[in-house]
C-alpha cells in the first residue's frame, strides 16, 4: 500500500473510498474471481460485480476503512449470487454429480488401510496457527487454485454451503438428491481441498 | 470401535448436522487416542475458517 493512496482513506464514505482507482481495481478483480468461481459464467459474474459495486457507492453506510468496506461489498455480492442460484433451476447436473461422488471410494482407499486406519504416509499433519497462514498473501492464491481443481459440480455445492451459507437441507432440496448423498459430496469437497492445500501449501513449507 | 475412515466422515458430517449421542461418544474416545484424526479435525476447522475469511473478501489481489 502506497503512502499516496492513503490520503483518500480519510473519509469513510464508500464513494470516496472507491474513488481510489488502485483499490477499486483490486476490489473488482477479487469480486469477479469470487463470482466466477461460483457461477462459471463470466457475463453473469461481471453483471453481479457491477451491481454490487453500484449498490456500495449509493449506500448510506459508513466504514472504518477499506477492509470493512470490502467485507460489506462482498456481503452484497454473496446475496446477489445466492438469489441468482435460487432463481436458476438445475444448479448442477445431477448425473455428473453422481459420477463425481462415486470417485469418493477411491479417495478413501488411497488414505486408509484395509482396516480403515490412516496409512503412515497419509497421517494428517498439524497445520499450525490458521491466522498466521491467512495473513500470507500467497496463501489465498493457492486456496483459489485448489478450489478450481475440485470437480465442477462438487465445487459448486461446496461453495453454496461454505461461501453463501445455504443450509444443507436447502441444497439437497434444490438438487433433488438424498441428504446422505449431499453429505458425501461435501465431504469429498473437503477431502479434495484438504489434500490440495496439504501438498501445495503446507508441503512446500515444511 | 470406530476406525479413522469412519471418524473422518463423522467429523465432516458434524458441519452439516448435529451428531447423536451414540455417535458422539465413540467419536470422542477415538479422538482421545488418535493424533492423526485430531489433526484432521483441526484441518477441517481450518478449511471452514478459510472459507469464511475468503467469502468476506480476505484474499487480497492488490500487490503490496
Amino acid at each position: 500500500m502506497s503512502v499516496a493512496s492513503n490520503s483518500s482513506v480519510s473519509g469513510n464514505d464508500p464513494s470516496q473510498l472507491l474513488r481510489d482507482e488502485r483499490f477499486l481495481m483490486g476490489l473488482r478483480r477479487d469480486m469477479l474471481r469470487f463470482a466466477e468461481l461460483q457461477l462459471r459464467d463470466p457475463a453473469a459474474a461481471e453483471d453481479m460485480t457491477q451491481e454490487a459495486l453500484a449498490a456500495a457507492v449509493s449506500g448510506q453506510a459508513r466504514f472504518s476503512g477499506r477492509a470493512a468496506l470490502k467485507t460489506w461489498v462482498f456481503a452484497i455480492l454473496k446475496n446477489k449470487i445466492a438469489d441468482h442460484l435460487r432463481q436458476r433451476r438445475r444448479i448442477v447436473d445431477a448425473a455428473s454429480l453422481a459420477r463425481e461422488a462415486a470417485d469418493e471410494a477411491d479417495f478413501d482407499e488411497h488414505l486408509f488401510d484395509r482396516k480403515g486406519f490412516w496409512r503412515p504416509d497419509e497421517h494428517p499433519d498439524d497445520w499450525g496457527n490458521p491466522e498466521s497462514t491467512f495473513a500470507q498473501h500467497q496463501f489465498w492464491a493457492v486456496f483459489e487454485i485448489c478450489l478450481t481443481q475440485l470437480p465442477d459440480n462438487t465445487a459448486r455445492v461446496f461453495m453454496m454451503r461454505e461461501f453463501l451459507g445455504f443450509d444443507t437441507a436447502e441444497i439437497c432440496r434444490e438438487l433433488g438428491i438424498a441428504t446422505s448423498n449431499c453429505h458425501v459430496i461435501l465431504h469429498r469437497a473437503r477431502m479434495g481441498l484438504r489434500l490440495c492445500l496439504d501438498q501445495r501449501w503446507f508441503g512446500s513449507e515444511g | 470401535m470406530l476406525n479413522c475412515k469412519q471418524v473422518t466422515h463423522l467429523l465432516s458430517e458434524m458441519q452439516e448436522r448435529e451428531l447423536q449421542w451414540r455417535e458422539r461418544l465413540p467419536l470422542k474416545l477415538h479422538l482421545l487416542m488418535c493424533a492423526g484424526c485430531n489433526n484432521f479435525r483441526k484441518q477441517l476447522d481450518f478449511l471452514h475458517r478459510a472459507c469464511r475469511e475468503y467469502a468476506q473478501g480476505r484474499s487480497d489481489s492488490t500487490p503490496p
